[in-house]
């Protein structure tokens, strides 16, 4: 259930590449809340998430987790964060068991609170029975899935998910959607980007749109349907027409 | 299938073939093409005069010759021979494991057994193309010293390509078959390093058991040999009859080498596509780990450590080099053993082989920890400033190199602890050059990458070649004529500093 304190806190977060990727943005997500962040290709989306990592300096502006000043104390920050992004990056050489290992050591967990959770989480995911074998055999699904088990492993208060549910079967897209939902209820925080809009309607329990680097609506499902003005609307008629109002805006 | 199908196929592999060349010469930078093309030919024309210092003395060699002359010929052309196969078993097994077009292929309306004919050919063909590359230095150089009848010389390259490729293909195939796609993969890639290094390696065994020497022409200019060689009239000699310019005994190798390879592909091609797909997927022998992993406690570095060092064991580019290199230094060793009795000088020729050998590996080992990460941005989440991160992994690279060489010195102890002293020194410092050069030249990478490292920067390469050899003369001089080690010490120093400012800029 969402407090009124603030898990993350951005505020005049700015990046520029060739062209700007992320126009002063200020966003609050409160903690134990679920929050999906939409948009349509090269909207910003995964620039902010990679900031808020620690992945990538902002040119301006600040980020807060859970009060920590993510860009003064980063190495703080990062302990109470966890990262997943869309390619599933892990080593093909270890096994998931290996791999959930090295990330419990590197975020400084007792082992023998790290074994048993990897453990319990590579089982909730169905990879009980690959938790031996080396990942350079896995479909994308089960790196995403080893991935997924990577980033929940150190009991992180701030998750951060960049298209978590590319390449997964609809079982496996369940338990994960099952595994986060569990995670909020205790009170974790959910950042997610997707493009399957109907996670996002089900799931989060706001809604922001970003578009051109800035945040062009925001809300719950209903609050985004009072905004559009139309009650029985779809999140995906919403999000096409802010969408196309933004290029023609621009 | 029809022929001209066939051609298309044919012309799309060697356009494939000859792309992946590029990009790996050029680092994928089209911009570097033109560079890598003048840089090539200069190479090629430079190359010249080493090929004439080594071979520029037979040129006028003329059948019929003396056994001691056909001997040296003909094991010219089977190290030749082993040095092809070895570069064909890497690119079979690279050829398996890489290519991503097997489904597009396999669910072509096509005669399977057909397209993955055309494709073992084009293996032969490109290692008998690079065979050729390689060899134009040096049957220019015959030419010139001996006239047009050394051009049968490519003939002989033409052959021994064939029938190395041959080999390979069989030799590959039937390792995926009897350990599966997985154990392949590492066991081709030593099999590849023993039969490259392989026989220089035991000729100079024998030569340092027999005569006490590093030469390996002792062997073969040894009464031994002479005495256990067969008459002049032997298949043995052919292929030296060939390379002399003996048109009958070239026609016969030629054929030899097409009819194996057809036989090969007649042969191996109908399972190709199997074994490619195993290859490919990988999931056929997936091997399951009898005991439970452990969870291990400690700091958030040593996890970082042990994750980088078993990484490394796991790897069989490394495995491969790492054998290779303990190949190299089986003569120095051996001659060390010899020496020992009799104190002889030689012993110094001990330190520089051990010295280089650190250098060049730990570049090796520098690139695969500090650039070669597979999951960047998991270690760079971690909470665990970027300074520590670095600072793990090349601790990493100098404990590989720390647990490699320290037998090896130790041993040295005993036979003179000045030498032992100073290649410890050697070893430490060609270790931490080779491996400052890879953290100044860092390039986000995956590890599978390895082969491009030596072209992401030209420089970053040249300066650690010249820094283990810079280091290995020092030490070598440091034993001899110590005034002298001091400059060949700065000069090496001063190749570092020039790398470092010329190394691109780091926060």
């Amino acid at each position: 259930m969402a407090s009124d304190q603030s898990a993350l806190e951005l505020r005049g977060l700015t990046k520029r590449f060739d062209r700007l990727a992320v126009d002063a943005l200020d966003l609050t997500i409160r903690t134990g809340e679920f929050y999906a962040l939409l948009g349509p290709n090269g909207a910003g989306k995964t620039t902010t998430l990679r900031m808020v990592a620690g992945l990538l300096r902002p040119d301006a502006g600040s980020v807060a987790i859970m009060g920590v000043d993510a860009l003064k104390d980063p190495v703080a920050a990062k302990q109470i964060t966890a990262w997943v992004s869309d390619e599933p990056m892990i080593y093909d050489k270890l096994t998931p068991l290996e791999y959930l290992e090295f990330i419990a050591g590197l975020w400084g967990i007792e082992p023998s609170v790290a074994e048993p959770s990897a453990r319990e989480l590579l089982t909730s995911l169905s990879l009980e029975a690959n938790m031996h074998e080396r990942c350079e055999g896995f479909s994308k699904g089960m790196r995403q899935k080893v991935a997924l088990a990577g980033a929940l492993v150190h009991g992180p208060r701030l998750i951060i998910l960049d298209e978590p549910l590319t390449g997964l079967d609809a079982v496996s897209a369940r338990h994960v959607k099952g595994l986060l939902g569990e995670r909020v209820r205790s009170g974790c925080t959910v950042i997610m980007t997707t493009h399957i809009l109907e996670v996002a309607e089900r799931m989060a329990d706001r809604i922001g749109v970003i578009s051109s680097g800035r945040l062009v609506a925001e809300g719950t499902l209903a609050e985004l349907r009072q905004q559009n003005g139309k009650n029985d609307t779809s999140l995906e008629d919403m999000f096409i027409a802010l969408v196309d109002c933004e290029a023609a805006a621009a | 299938m029809t022929t001209a199908a066939l051609t298309w196929f044919a012309r799309h592999e060697i356009r494939l073939a000859w792309r992946e060349w590029l990009a790996m010469m050029t680092a994928g930078r089209r911009r570097r093409r033109r560079a890598t093309i003048i840089g090539l030919l200069v190479f090629a024309a430079l190359l010249h005069v080493p090929a004439y210092a080594i071979i520029g003395r037979y040129a006028t060699l003329q059948a019929p010759l003396d056994t001691s002359a056909l001997i040296i010929l003909t094991a010219t052309i089977f190290l030749a021979w082993t040095l092809m196969l070895s570069q064909a078993i890497e690119s079979v097994t690279r050829v398996f494991y890489a290519r991503a077009d097997l489904d597009l292929i396999m669910s072509s309306p096509v005669a399977l057994t057909h397209v993955f004919s055309v494709r073992l050919a084009a293996i032969a063909l490109s290692v008998t193309a690079m065979a050729m590359l390689l060899a134009t230095p040096f049957v220019d150089v015959l030419m010139f010293g001996g006239g047009f009848r050394w051009l049968a010389a490519y003939g002989v390259v033409v052959a021994i390509g064939l029938s190395a490729a041959a080999v390979a293909i069989a030799v590959t195939i039937t390792l995926f078959r009897l350990i599966g796609p997985r154990r392949t993969r590492l066991v081709a890639q030593i099999l590849a390093a023993i039969i490259g290094a392989g026989f220089v390696i035991a000729l100079q065994v024998a030569a340092i058991l027999s005569y006490g020497t590093l030469s390996r022409f002792a062997v073969l200019t040894s009464d031994t040999a002479r005495a256990f060689a067969p008459d002049a009239d032997s298949l043995i000699w052919w292929p030296a009859r060939a390379a002399l310019g003996d048109g009958e005994a070239l026609l016969l190798m030629l054929a030899c080498g097409l009819l194996l390879l057809g036989t090969v592909m007649a042969a191996f091609s109908g399972g190709f596509a199997d074994t490619a797909v195993r290859a490919s997927t990988g999931t056929a022998s997936t091997r399951r780990n009898s005991h439970l992993a452990i969870f291990h406690s400690g700091s958030r570095q040593q996890a970082l450590r042990r994750k980088e060092i078993m990484l490394l064991r796991r790897d069989p580019w490394l495995v491969s080099q790492s054998l290779m290199q303990l190949l190299y230094l089986v003569p120095p060793a051996l001659l060390l053993w010899r020496s020992f009795s009799d104190s002889s000088v030689a012993i110094v020729l001990i330190t520089p082989v051990i010295v280089m050998a650190a250098g060049q590996l730990a570049g090796g080992l520098g690139w695969l920890t500090i650039s070669g990460e597979d999951a960047p941005d998991l270690v760079a989440s971690g909470p665990l400033p970027p300074s520590r991160i670095i600072r793990a992994k090349i601790e990493v690279v100098l404990i590989v190199i720390g647990a490699l060489f320290t037998p090896l010195v130790v041993a040295l102890l005993f036979a003179s602890p000045q030498q032992a002293a100073v290649t410890a020194v050697g070893v430490a410092v060609a270790a931490a050059s080779a491996t400052a050069i890879q953290l100044w030249f860092r390039a986000q990478a995956r590890r599978s990458q390895f082969r491009r490292r030596q072209t992401s920067s030209r420089l970053a390469t040249f300066a650690e070649a010249f820094s283990s050899i810079g280091w290995a003369a020092t030490a070598a001089l440091a034993l001899v004529t110590p005034v002298a080690a001091l400059v060949t010490g700065a000069m090496t120093a001063a190749i570092l500093a020039a790398t470092w400012k010329l190394s691109p800029r780091r926060d």
